[in-house]
């Protein structure tokens, strides 16, 4: 961050600014009267504790007391929200989430744990596909950005946009695109149909044939025994190999002959119920790409902050030296470039363990459970329903918060050993 | 009427005690001068004065009153940072009011000091200015306009000069004693910087290591130091010290034969020391003269020569290794690789120094 | 052929001095497809918010909220559907659909509305024209809907009252707390920083549940407030504030001492204004989150008099699929304050969420 330099550039005189600073100042001088009052009484280095005063009450109420809190709840029962009322019921709640025959196969559970398995399974699938895929992406595009391209700006600021957006929102877009009476089956219709004509069609015939003959002369080119090549090179080139093809073709079709490419059809286009579909894997598809779509934007912008923080020098030095420049990317950039990339791949993770918003108004979980996350068993457990099991959610909870404080480990000894080597 | 009194003031960070026993008594309307390497606790102790840090033991007394409970704030001293500390976001004409208003001073009184310590620093035209938009001496004038304004008991300073170049400086020199003739005012002026000082100070702290070495006017400091370390600090060049041993002591002088040769006549009270103790004589370097006849003390072997057309300097080592320099008017012919000999000063102008506690012996009285 | 240097000059930052490489075109290709798929799903849906029900339910693909134009009946009682003719000499006219006789239709010429004949129905085309509509944007916000499921200005003033108490809120307990644990000395403070760190790891969905029971025991359940207070004391923000905090000088804090300042003023009149650039990224963070949280409100808020917006969307959401189109204008209304936001501040926040890495 800059220092304090730079907003003393500002000119001093502005009425609207005199407005606020006028505003401030009388709104800080009626704070005033009682805060001097208290440090005259108490002295100076003691107003640090009132000044902490706030943040630590709410705090400690609001962050610190539930997460011990948590682990009272995790081993008591019954549906109550007042904890006197909840029966100790030791390490029940756990057994309903772990008594299972086999975790690979989350039927075999009880209930609780049959929900709980089915977001761990989805959770890790979702993660494991959806972090690498997503930090690949918004490493090319910053690596892409970081070129010397015209509107950096514009294009930077158009991929963060989705990250402004609420995930609320988000669904709902995609929701409307994805509807089986939705623009993209329309569009994925629209375009079967029109590929199935055209490739009825004569010029399309004779098209194909000039390139198969193309590619099949350099194809040609590359077999041949050496001592031929000459003779060949001089003789036929490829293109007249293609073009000569073309011709026959044409003569031939305006001869009569059925000379067609309908082997290139595709069937019938029949829309797809892309969050619906049970038997196939397209809803999970889509909270994958949903969430990509709305989150790519800031790993982006971070990595392309990384990249631009490393010296041009660098480069320049690595050009004087002669290095190409592939060998300055691996050995330069990406060097560089890593402690940037860990942070992104982690807290990318932690994310995607946390799933919720997004999936939860997208797809509901569904079909059935396909798309249903940890989280989301979570919230469900404690706030759906009639049964409401606050227990087996905490449970749960401290589950998620190992897997979690997991994850932080890890990349807090990466990091450091990043910053320490 | 303001008087400064500080009585066995100590400072302890944590394990580490940076100031060892203080005492120093200011009058009313002088201009004090701190002097004394860096890390030596000058600024230390100018803060415990201002009541920006708690003193450890001891007391400070603003007007004859215990001051070491009294928040800085209501201590009615004014400070001026080394780095200025001037408020960023404020215009030079907020910086200045800042104080006035926190002390509840009425606005016509507040607008009436702005103009006027605004018309004495000459900076009417960069009121409504922020420091950012300022150069290195119009940010030092604000934060010195902002000391004035407060009309102090004390001024202190803290460094004041040593963001500003070397041309600035003695400008600024000059415009802060005009501001002590015209306020007259009592102000402590920190700096490690011994020209500042003696241009500037009516008295002179000399601190080392936490240490009062010396208090006095700067003449006297220059004339008659109290030990090694005084010597060395004041005066540029440096003061030449010849290690050697006492050969005889007499009613009112001293002999010292130098480890370097020859032997040298001190007229000073002996203070009971005897032949065959280890001293150190201290001869300036503008108080050297060369010599060519039998009568040198010493002999120097030139390893440089320094001509700076109005005054040339010799520097060069003694036959026992020791480092020395000298200050010649005008120009000179000697080169480097040249052999010397020379006078060590008058009598009345040579220093000594008990070689281990390095304290002077005391000038006749 | 592709070669190694190209597909490094691909990779590192510098282009070819010798004007356009193909490396250039296609990263501007790229990036115009990335684009394209940004934008296109946000424009489909803003130009599907101005269609009329029936475009929508027929998942009409134009781009345009074409609508069929249609005329009064003669006896005024319904509305008639104008579809193009073709005639079989080949001419056209307009013509308004009365009603259906076996494969047949019977229409009017509009030029001759007393003779009505029959015509095949193929030999008709819808009549459309252009018709954005409105009234999915006026009915559920200042229109007199039949059913106010959606209530918008109600959603619209509670997210907006939650984003703006919640944001000032953190901004001035955090910077409180940041400046206690910056600039000043007091036995335990190390520890209080490591501990606010630490949390920085524990995220806050895995304490739902006691979260939950403690805001409902303070008796804040239905209330803005149990969604904006536990979420005030954000480390997060204490964290990036107490960062900026460390780097403003002590030395301007003791010349406010000097200056007769209480501790209070210097917080309020030099310590806030030159935390100006940290408090603003927490402004933009808070705002962010603040106004597209949806999980915390969710289990929070259950009646619909206190929903915000993103509760009230994903309500009306799962209640009406046939009110598509009010849907999807309250969702560009939902996003357009956020959208507003961000092109005047764009410069401002992509940069400071970048130099803290937050989001
Ligand atoms: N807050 C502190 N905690 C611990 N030690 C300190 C602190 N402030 C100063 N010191 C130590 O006290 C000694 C005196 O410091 P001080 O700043 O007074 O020196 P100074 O004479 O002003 O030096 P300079 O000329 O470099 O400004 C130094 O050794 C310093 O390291
Ligand atoms: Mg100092």
């Amino acid at each position: 961050m800059s220092g304090i330099s730079e907003q003393s550039a500002k000119p001093a005189a502005h009425p609207v600014s005199d407005a606020v600073g006028w505003a401030w100042g009388m709104l800080g001088d009626v704070l005033d009267g009682p805060f001097r009052a208290l440090q005259k009484h108490i002295g100076a280095n003691k107003m640090a504790y009132v000044f902490l005063l706030p943040n630590l009450l709410v705090f400690g109420l609001f962050s610190f007391w539930p997460m011990i809190l948590n682990f009272y709840i995790a081993f008591t029962g019954g549906q109550s929200v007042i904890l006197a009322e909840r029966p100790f019921v030791g390490l029940g709640n756990f057994r309903e989430l772990l008594d299972c025959p086999s975790y690979l196969d989350p039927k075999t559970c009880p209930v609780a744990g049959f929900s709980f398995w089915t977001g761990i399974w989805n959770t890790l699938f979702f993660a494991v596909v959806q972090v690498p895929i997503m930090v690949v992406v918004a490493l090319v595009t910053a690596i892409i950005l970081n070129r010397d391209i015209r509107g950096r700006g514009f294009w930077r600021a158009v991929y963060f946009y989705p990250v402004m957006l609420s995930p609320v929102v988000v669904a709902v877009i995609w929701d409307w695109i994805l509807k089986r009476r939705g623009i993209l089956n329309a569009l994925l219709e629209d375009a079967t149909n029109g590929w199935n004509s055209l490739i009825t069609t004569r010029p399309f015939a004779v098209a194909s044939v000039f390139l198969i003959g193309f590619f099949a002369g350099h194809l040609f080119l590359k077999v041949l025994p050496a001592r031929l090549k000459p003779l060949y090179e001089t003789q036929f080139k490829p293109l007249m190999l293609a073009a000569g093809l073309a011709v026959v073709t044409a003569v031939m079709m305006l001869q009569g002959s059925s000379f067609s490419f309908d082997w290139l059809a595709l069937p019938d286009y029949r829309p797809v119920n892309w969050l619906i579909d049970t038997r196939s894997g397209w809803p999970m598809f889509w909270v994958i790409f949903v969430y990509t779509w709305a989150h790519l934007g800031f790993y982006m912008l971070i990595l392309l902050a990384g990249l631009q923080a490393i010296p041009k020098d660098l480069y320049e030095a690595a050009e004087m030296d002669g290095t190409p420049k592939s060998r300055a990317f691996w050995r330069i950039t990406l060097p560089l470039l890593m402690p940037t990339m860990i942070v992104v791949l982690v807290l990318s993770l932690i994310r995607a363990f946390q799933v919720f918003d997004e999936v939860y108004v997208l797809t509901g979980g569904g079909p059935g459970q396909a798309t249903k996350m940890i989280i989301q068993h979570v919230y469900e457990s404690a706030f759906i329903g009639d049964a409401k099991r606050y227990g087996i959610a905490a449970a749960s909870s401290v589950l998620v918060a190992g897997i979690l404080l997991i994850l932080t480990l890890i990349q807090l000894t990466a990091t450091r050993k990043k910053a320490g080597g | 009427m303001s008087t400064l009194e500080l009585k066995q003031v100590t400072k302890t960070f944590g394990a580490t005690k940076v100031i060892h026993g203080i005492d120093l008594a200011i009058n009313h309307g002088e201009f004090i001068v701190f002097v004394g390497p860096s890390g030596c606790g000058k600024s230390t102790l100018l803060r415990m004065i201002a009541g920006l840090e708690p003193v450890s033991t001891g007391a400070v007394e603003i007007d004859k009153a215990v001051v070491n409970d009294v928040p800085a704030a209501e201590r009615g001293l004014a400070m001026v940072f080394q780095s200025y500390a001037l408020y960023p976001h404020m215009s030079v004409r907020q910086n200045l009011s800042f104080g006035l208003e926190n002390l509840k001073t009425p606005k016509p009184e507040i607008e009436r000091r702005v103009a006027e310590a605004a018309r004495m620093l000459r900076m009417e035209k960069l009121l409504e200015r922020r420091p950012g938009q300022l150069s290195g001496g119009q940010r030092q004038r604000v934060a010195i306009g902002r000391a004035v304004v407060r009309e102090p008991k004390i001024f202190l300073f803290d460094e004041p000069l040593s963001n500003l170049d070397a041309e600035l400086r003695v400008q600024m020199r000059v415009e802060i004693g005009n501001l002590h003739q015209r306020l007259g005012n009592t102000m402590i002026y920190v700096t490690h910087d011994q020209v500042e000082a003696m241009t500037m100070a009516d008295r002179i702290a000399v601190l080392k290591d936490g240490r009062l070495e010396q208090f006095g006017k700067p003449l006297d400091l220059y004339n008659r130091p109290a030990n090694l370390f005084v010597a060395g600090f004041i005066g540029s060049p440096r003061m030449n010290f010849l290690s050697g041993k006492i050969a005889a002591v007499r009613n009112s002088s001293v002999d010292v034969a130098l480890d370097a040769g020859g032997t040298v006549t001190v007229p000073c009270a002996a203070d009971g020391a005897l032949a065959g103790a280890p001293v150190k004589l201290g001869v300036r370097p503008e108080h050297i003269r060369l010599t060519d006849g039998k009568e040198a003390d010493v002999k120097l072997s030139v390893t440089l020569t320094e001509q700076l057309g109005g005054e040339s300097y010799l520097h060069g080592a003694l036959s026992s290794d020791e480092a020395l320099s000298v200050r010649l008017a005008g120009q000179t012919q000697v080169k480097r690789g040249d052999a010397v000999g020379l006078m060590l000063a008058d009598p009345a102008l040579r220093y000594l120094f008990n070689g281990e506690t390095g304290k002077a012996f005391p000038p006749l009285a | 052929m592709i070669t190694t240097t190209d597909v490094s000059s691909f990779l590192t930052r510098r282009r070819s001095p010798h004007g356009w490489h193909w490396t250039d075109w296609l990263s501007y290709a790229y990036l115009a497809v990335g684009v394209l798929l940004v934008l296109l799903p946000i424009f489909w849906m803003f130009m599907s918010s101005i269609k009329s029900p029936r475009a929508l339910v027929e998942n009409d693909p134009r781009l345009l909220p074409y609508e069929q134009l249609t005329i009064p009946a003669a006896d005024g009682s319904r509305q008639l559907g104008v579809f193009i003719w073709t005639k079989p000499d080949g001419s056209k006219a307009d013509v308004a659909f009365v009603g259906p006789r076996g494969a047949n239709a019977r229409v009017y010429e509009l030029a001759n509305p007393s003779e009505i004949i029959e015509v095949p129905r193929t030999a008709l085309a819808r009549k459309d024209i252009i018709q954005p509509r409105f009234e999915n944007y006026t009915d559920p916000t200042i229109g007199s809907t039949q059913s106010r499921t959606f209530n918008f200005l109600r959603y619209f003033w509670n997210s907006t009252f939650v984003t703006v108490v919640a944001t000032l809120l953190t901004l001035v307990v955090n910077a409180m707390a940041a400046f206690a644990l910056s600039k000043y000395k007091f036995r335990g403070r190390d520890a209080m920083v490591i501990v606010i760190v630490s949390t920085l790891l524990i995220p806050p969905t895995v304490i739902l549940v006691p979260l939950f029971m403690t805001v409902s025991k303070l008796g804040m359940l239905n209330s803005l407030w149990g969604v904006i207070i536990p979420a005030i004391a954000t480390p997060t923000g204490v964290f990036l504030l107490r960062q900026y905090m460390l780097t403003i000088p002590d030395e301007l804090l003791e010349a406010a001492r000097m200056d007769g300042a209480s501790e209070w003023k210097i917080f309020w009149r030099i310590m806030l204004p030159l935390s100006l650039p940290a408090l603003s990224v927490l402004a933009i963070l808070s705002v962010m989150w603040r106004w597209n949280d949806f999980m915390w409100p969710l289990i929070v808020l259950t009646q619909s008099e206190v929903f915000t917006l993103q509760l009230g969307l994903s309500t009306f959401k799962g209640e009406l699929n046939d009110n598509m189109h009010y849907l999807l204008a309250m969702t560009v209304l939902t996003l357009l304050p956020v959208t507003l936001v961000f092109v005047f501040l764009q410069k401002h926040i992509t940069t400071g969420i970048a130099n803290t890495g937050l989001k």
